[in-house]
């Protein structure tokens, strides 16, 4: 015994065999105790809970809910909840931070000034805080009858009401996707090596293709139209309460605006860096090429900053996407809300968990992954990088 | 031939001026539109802040509530529930010395002269504990308070102090079970800190208050504040260790070769060689990460702690102060404003620093 301990590999294995062990032996026996300690408060563990109906309602959802529906449908509504407001605060914060980045790196010392004033305040306060800060904003404007009005929306105490086209749900959600087809289709077509034309003469097809998109998404808006009402639903005051149009809640526009501006305050810092990482040599280079300030922007500079700035914008895309769970701090049912008010309800702890912990890896690996294959595709090829 | 050469003419006062912010029309548009919107806000912020706001709390709450501008007298009235919580009003000065021991120990601890394994230690060993007597009493004819009544700014400066005392040796030993060339123990490791990265720290903290008790045998459970800094202290560990190991990537392998040739043992190698070096290349990415850290024990106030946020809440929340809520808030900004922006404007400062030193 003493002789096979003096053997290297021997030893490499025994503590390959006590780490692991070890851990697995806590992990196993903290599912031990949690099992017994809830089969004493009368809850069998197991995914069954899953189909039962929840008996308590959310306040915000993008698809239809009642309490008689089951949790796997709440867990869904949690993550699309999670994800709307994701990605409108990833939006709103890269064009925050678009915005900020560029000024910092401007020639203008004034606007220099500017960003790094920004960049500075919003960066060291906590985002909670923030959030906090906002929704106290939004609650502490006025009622609904002395609502602030602006191009047929009402800002008050209770949310903004905008006016929304009177489509039914499905027909909504389709013509936003053609919607963002019309917008992506162009680019597409521009970039692509399936199309037999050269690059620069390509503007009727992409033109076309717009188009297209567009017709599609009014004739959806138009097929889907709910009969007997007008196109657009506006909002309007109706005895103390605002009747009509597409409000939206407190909570979620004080997560938004908290995400896009000090999400905003760090994507700047990181565009800052990805400009700064261009060489000089590249700009004086298309300078003495004759290329105009704007062509050098859109040639030379972007391109070249945004292979730098993506790996990072990547982690802080994931760092934002979690930070929607600063939602239960002011009770926007995301999933983590739906996570939590499950283990109240239904005890379900460990299973809750795990649904949990599977979502988000979901969400970080997918987002990973669509980040490494735009980062592959634009990365520089061979022999460019040196020199 | 000799060469003369001149100084061209300094350029006068409004010379500078249009070379500095007029040389083309757009620029010369730019600067008066970044002008116009800082003079504004400037403007507006001061008018709010200084000139038509409510300083004494003689008028009450209706004197504020008149006033166009902020209402400091809110912050006059109830700084001490802000700063200090639910802690015993006589005993409150113990609560400001713990506030400063930790100040003290983190100023220490930026100073190089401190930065040897031991020295840091020590410092925040010795820090740590004078904060717990100070606040915990019970001993040297202090009165006891225990942790329930402890709040406000002194609760958020110890759960970042032992989250930071827990988490960086954890992060140390992660990083060091990551880098192990055992394959079972580098990708265990490596699950355990990919899973905690990928999850919202506000969900490994409920996991911890609410959740972990379940789990854990009686005898175990401990009080909530623990279990809570035990989480936090998880979350940070998960993202020191990456930077550690970052760290100990830029270490070239040559060093603990020549460490192998002179018969060091395993510790001797990672005690002098690889952490030491390991550590100075990622200085920049620690300080950053103590900030982020700072910044995030914030989030406590949503298991229900009456940290600084959640005093700052009560403070306002209480029916006669109701409408003052901008100016907690703002004053609460401006704590962690102080704090976080001295620490990362030093992180910047080392990174200069050191820079210099590569060259």
């Amino acid at each position: 015994m003493v002789s096979l301990l003096r053997n290297q590999k021997a030893r490499n294995a025994l503590l390959q065999v006590v780490y692991v062990g070890s851990l697995g032996a806590l992990v196993l026996a903290c599912a031990m105790i949690a099992r017994r300690n809830l089969a004493q408060q009368g809850i069998t563990s197991g995914f069954d809970f899953l189909y039962k109906s929840t008996g308590w309602d959310v306040s915000f959802s993008l698809l239809p809910a009642t309490a008689n529906d089951p949790y796997w449908w709440y867990f869904l509504i949690g993550i699309i909840n999670t994800l709307f407001l994701g990605s409108v605060g990833l939006i709103l914060a890269t064009v925050v931070g678009t915005i900020v980045g560029l000024a910092r790196t401007s020639s203008n010392e004034l606007a220099r000034l500017l960003g790094r004033t920004y960049v500075d305040i919003f960066r060291n306060i906590p985002l909670i805080l923030q959030v906090f800060f906002w929704y106290a904003v939004i609650t502490h404007l006025p009622t609904p009858r002395a609502a602030h009005q602006a191009f047929g929306m009402l800002l008050t105490s209770r949310g903004l009401y905008a006016p929304i086209p009177n489509v039914g749900g499905v027909a909504f959600a389709a013509a936003a996707i053609a919607f963002i087809g019309a917008i992506a289709l162009p680019v597409w077509l521009g970039r692509t090596s399936r199309l037999n034309r050269p690059l620069g003469e390509r503007l009727g097809i992409q033109l076309a293709g717009a188009a297209a998109a567009l017709a599609c998404a009014v004739l959806i808006l138009a097929g889907g139209r709910l009969p007997g009402l007008p196109l657009l639903d506006f909002p309007a005051l109706q005895g103390l309460n605002i009747k009509g149009g597409l409000r939206i809640p407190p909570e979620f526009s004080a997560l938004a605006v908290a995400i896009a501006i000090y999400g905003g305050s760090y994507i700047a810092e990181i565009v800052r860096g990805g400009f700064k990482a261009v060489s000089k040599g590249q700009v004086e280079a298309a300078l003495s090429l004759g290329l105009s300030p704007w062509r050098i922007f859109t040639l030379v500079r972007l391109p070249l900053a945004l292979r730098a700035m993506l790996p990072i914008l990547a982690n802080q895309y994931v760092w934002l996407i979690k930070a929607t769970t600063m939602g239960i701090a002011v009770g926007f049912t995301d999933f983590f809300m739906i996570v939590a008010l499950t283990i109240n309800h239904s005890g379900q702890t460990l299973e809750a968990i795990g649904i949990l912990m599977a979502g988000f890896l979901t969400i970080n690996l997918s987002l990973a992954a669509v980040f490494n294959r735009i980062n592959k595709a634009i990365a520089l090829k061979g022999n460019q990088l040196r020199g | 031939m000799e060469m003369i050469f001149v100084a061209p003419p300094a350029p006068g006062r409004l010379e500078d001026l249009k070379r500095r912010f007029f040389v083309t029309p757009l620029q010369a548009l730019l600067s008066l539109v970044s002008l116009a919107i800082m003079a504004s806000l400037a403007w507006k912020l001061l008018n709010w802040a200084v000139f038509s706001a409510v300083f004494t709390t003689s008028g009450g709450p209706e004197a504020c509530q008149a006033a166009a501008g902020a209402c400091w007298s809110v912050i006059a009235a109830r700084w001490r529930i802000i700063l200090f919580g639910l802690y015993p009003f006589e005993e409150q000065w113990r609560s400001a010395l713990a506030c400063v021991t930790v100040v003290v120990m983190t100023v220490l601890s930026c100073i190089p002269a401190f930065w040897t394994g031991r020295r840091i230690a020590l410092v925040w060993g010795a820090g740590t504990a004078l904060y717990y007597v100070l606040m915990k009493g019970g001993v040297l004819g202090l009165a006891y308070v225990g942790e329930e009544a402890w709040g406000g700014l002194a609760l958020t400066l110890f759960i970042f102090v032992t989250t930071c005392l827990i988490g960086f040796p954890l992060a140390i030993c992660l990083a060091l079970l990551r880098r192990s060339e055992l394959p079972w123990i580098s990708r265990t490791t490596g699950v355990i800190i990919d899973s905690v990265r990928s999850l919202p720290l506000i969900s490994i903290l409920f996991t911890f208050a609410i959740v972990l008790p379940f789990a854990l045998p009686q005898w175990l459970q401990g009080d909530k504040l623990y279990r809570v800094i035990l989480g936090s202290a998880l979350f940070f560990s998960a993202y020191q260790a990456e930077i550690v190991r970052g760290g100990m990537q830029g270490v070239p392998t040559g060093q603990e070769e020549a460490a192998m040739a002179l018969g060091m043992s395993y510790w001797q190698r990672i005690g002098r060689i690889l952490l030491p070096q390991a550590m100075r290349n990622a200085l920049p990415a620690t300080i950053n990460q103590f900030v982020i850290s700072f910044k995030e024990t914030s989030l406590v106030v949503i298991v229900g702690f009456f940290e600084i946020l959640a005093s700052g809440n009560a403070a306002y929340g209480t029916g006669e102060w109701r409408f003052a809520y901008v100016e907690v808030y703002a004053f609460i900004a401006f704590i962690y404003f102080v704090f976080v922006f001295s620490l990362s404007r030093y992180g910047g400062f080392l990174e200069r620093r050191m820079s210099v030193g590569e060259r």
